[in-house]
C-alpha cells in the first residue's frame, strides 16, 4: 500500500497540524473530519451565518483558535478534505467510512490518529433527565450554536473545564446557580506543582474562579454528588453532601457534568495497535512513543486521543506524529524541529499530571452508587446488574460484564459508561480498576444508517 | 411544555419553518436539529428501554442520545443535524417505513 495516501483522522489541533506538517513535505494527506466544519471540539466554528467575533467564541484562545482556522484554510487546495465522515471500520484494504448513508473505503499507506477526547462521566442517580449535559455538551452549545442549556445552570464534575464553562455561562448572562466540584482543595494544592509549568493557565483558571465568586456564585469543593433531581421529567435541582457530611441541594433548570477527559481510541483498537493502563489518568490507552508512533508501524496517534494533554499539546503532537511519519518514509527531519516540539511536550506533560493530581478522576463514588443507579444510559443498564455481573454471574472482567449483563453493549458502544462500568466492576470485586480491562471495540464504531450505499 | 435551552446571541438569523411531530415550528437558519427543537420544547425522543424522555447529551456526536427521525424514516443525530426549512421531523421512530 506503499503509493496510498497518508490519512489523517479529525481536524481539532493535532489533525490540522499533523496535516499541514505533511503538506509542508509535498504530501497530499486525506484529512477526514467527522465535523461539517474544521476546528474540533475545543476551536469548534460556529455556522457561517453567525457573528461573533472569536474573541467572543474562544475568550483567551482566540488568536490560537483563528491560526489554526486560517492555516486550515490554505491547506485546503493541498488535501483531500472530507468533511462530515465517519471512519466506522476497518477492512483489510483501508478505512470504512460513511458520509450521509454512502459508505466507502479508503486506502492508506500510514495514518495518523487525532480522533480527540470526550467528557469522563461518573454516573448519578437522575442523570438522564432532559436538561442534563455533558460540560463539553454546555459549552458546545453555547460556542456554536449561542445557546445556553438553560437559564440557571449547575456545573458538577471536576477538572479546569468546570469553572471554564461556568465562567462562559456567567459571561453570557445565564449565571450558574452552583458550581460543584468533588476534588478538595488539598488536591488541589498537592497538583499545583506540576501546573505552575504553566503559570498563564493556571492564572486563567483563577481568574475564572474569581470571576464566578465576585458575581455571587457558589464555589463548592469536596463535595459528593447524590442526584439529579426532576420534576415532569425536567431537571429541578441537585442533591450533594459537602466536605462536613451535611445534606445540601441547589435548585437549578440543567446540569453540566463531567470529570475531566477520556480518549476516543476505538480505532487504534480496531487497528490492533497495543494497549497499555495509564496510572496517572486511569484508564487505558494505546501504547504510543513520544512521537507519536504506536505499536503498528502504520498507524500514528497524536492529540487527546493519545495523550490528555489538551489543545496546545495537540498541535505540537500533530506536528510530531507528521515528523515520524515523514521520518519513517525516508523524509529528512531537521532534528531541531523535533527537539523543540519534545521540549513544549515535556512542559504538557507536567502540566498534565498536575492537573490530574488536582482534579482527581473519583473512582470511589462509583462504589457507593446506589443499586438503582443507570449506568448505561443506551439500555438503562442500572449499577446493580453490573454488580449482578460481578458477584453472582462471576465476571471478572469488563467484557463478560458486558455480554452478560449489557453494561457498554449500547449504540454508543461505552463511551458515556464504560470507564464508570469498569469502576463499579472493579469495586464490586475489590481488585484495582486496571484488572477488570476495557471494553473491546466492535465496529461499526458509530452506528450507521439502515440505508447505505456503497460508493462505486 | 417548556423548553430546555436558550438562545443567548444570534438571535437576528433569518427564519426557517420546518414540522416536528406534524406541527410546524419556527426556527433560525445554522441551529442544528436538536437547537431547534429544543429551544420550543423539552424532548428529543424517549428511550427505547423505558419510554423516558431523553434530549441528548454530549453534542458531539458519541452518545447516539439524540436521534430523531424524518417522516420518511431516515434516522438523524439531531446535534450534529442542520436545520432546513421544510424538513419534516418525527420524535418517534416510524420503522416500517425504513428502506422504503
Amino acid at each position: 500500500m506503499v503509493d496510498q495516501p497518508v490519512i489523517v483522522i479529525g481536524a481539532g489541533p493535532a489533525g490540522t497540524r499533523a496535516a499541514q506538517r505533511l503538506v509542508q513535505a509535498g504530501l497530499r494527506p486525506v484529512v477526514i473530519d467527522e465535523n461539517d466544519r474544521q476546528g474540533g471540539q475545543i476551536y469548534r466554528r460556529q455556522p457561517e451565518n453567525f457573528r461573533r467575533p472569536a474573541e467572543k467564541l474562544y475568550g483567551t484562545e482566540a488568536a490560537k483558535a483563528t491560526a489554526l482556522h486560517t492555516d486550515f484554510e490554505t491547506l485546503r487546495p493541498h488535501i483531500d478534505y472530507r468533511p462530515g465522515t465517519t471512519v466506522w471500520g476497518v477492512s483489510e484494504t483501508g478505512l470504512m467510512t460513511v458520509r450521509a448513508s454512502t459508505v466507502d473505503v479508503v486506502p492508506f499507506s500510514r495514518v495518523i490518529i487525532a480522533a480527540g477526547a470526550t467528557d469522563r462521566i461518573m454516573p448519578v442517580p437522575g442523570w438522564t433527565t432532559p436538561g442534563t449535559y455533558s460540560l463539553g455538551a454546555a459549552q458546545i452549545a453555547l460556542k456554536a450554536q449561542a445557546c445556553a442549556i438553560g437559564g440557571r445552570p449547575v456545573f458538577m464534575g471536576t477538572g479546569p473545564l468546570l469553572y471554564l464553562v461556568a465562567w462562559q455561562y456567567l459571561r453570557a448572562g445565564a449565571t450558574p446557580a452552583a458550581v460543584l466540584d468533588t476534588s478538595s482543595l488539598t488536591t488541589r494544592l498537592r497538583g499545583l506543582r506540576g501546573m505552575a509549568s504553566r503559570a498563564r493557565v493556571v492564572a486563567n483558571g483563577v481568574r475564572y474562579m474569581a470571576d464566578l465568586a465576585r458575581a455571587g456564585v457558589k464555589l463548592h469543593a469536596g463535595i459528593t454528588p447524590l442526584a439529579i433531581e426532576s420534576s415532569n421529567s425536567h431537571v429541578s435541582a441537585v442533591t450533594w453532601r459537602d466536605t462536613k457530611g451535611a445534606l445540601r441541594q441547589v435548585a437549578c433548570d440543567a446540569v453540566g457534568m463531567g470529570y475531566g477527559l477520556r480518549s476516543e481510541t476505538q480505532l487504534a483498537d480496531l487497528l490492533k495497535c497495543e494497549f497499555m493502563f495509564d496510572p496517572c489518568f486511569q484508564q487505558w490507552r494505546p501504547h504510543v512513543d513520544r512521537n507519536g508512533r504506536t505499536t503498528r508501524p502504520d498507524v500514528y496517534l497524536a492529540g487527546d486521543g493519545a495523550l490528555l494533554r489538551g489543545a496546545d499539546a495537540a498541535e505540537a503532537a500533530g506536528q510530531l506524529a507528521a515528523c515520524a511519519v515523514l521520518h519513517d518514509t525516508g523524509h529528512t527531519i531537521d532534528q531541531h524541529e523535533t527537539a523543540g516540539l519534545h521540549e513544549t511536550l515535556a512542559v504538557m506533560n507536567r502540566f498534565g499530571r498536575g492537573l490530574a493530581q488536582a482534579f482527581p478522576w473519583p473512582a470511589h463514588l462509583a462504589a457507593s452508587l446506589p443499586d438503582d443507579t443507570v449506568v448505561c444510559r443506551c439500555e438503562n443498564i442500572t449499577a446493580g446488574e453490573i454488580r449482578r455481573a460481578a458477584g453472582e454471574l462471576d465476571a471478572p472482567e469488563m467484557n463478560r460484564a458486558k455480554a452478560l449483563t449489557r453494561p457498554g453493549m449500547g449504540r454508543c458502544q461505552g463511551r458515556m459508561c464504560g470507564l464508570a462500568a469498569a469502576e463499579i466492576l472493579a469495586a464490586a470485586r475489590e481488585v484495582p480498576v486496571r484488572e477488570v480491562g476495557r471494553l473491546r471495540t466492535a465496529a461499526p464504531i458509530k452506528p450507521l444508517p439502515l440505508n447505505c450505499t456503497v460508493k462505486s | 411544555m417548556p423548553a430546555l435551552f436558550r438562545r443567548v446571541a444570534e438571535k437576528d438569523r433569518k427564519t426557517i419553518h420546518l414540522f416536528v411531530d406534524g406541527h410546524e415550528i419556527e426556527a433560525r437558519e445554522g441551529d442544528t436539529l436538536l437547537v431547534a427543537l429544543l429551544t420550543r420544547t423539552d424532548r428529543l425522543r424517549h428511550n427505547e428501554f423505558d419510554a423516558s424522555p431523553r434530549a441528548g447529551f454530549c453534542l458531539m456526536g458519541a452518545c447516539q442520545d439524540c436521534w430523531v427521525w424524518t417522516e420518511a424514516g431516515e434516522q438523524l443525530r439531531a446535534c450534529s443535524t442542520t436545520a432546513q426549512s421544510g424538513m419534516r421531523i418525527t420524535t418517534t421512530e416510524v420503522p416500517w417505513l425504513i428502506n422504503r
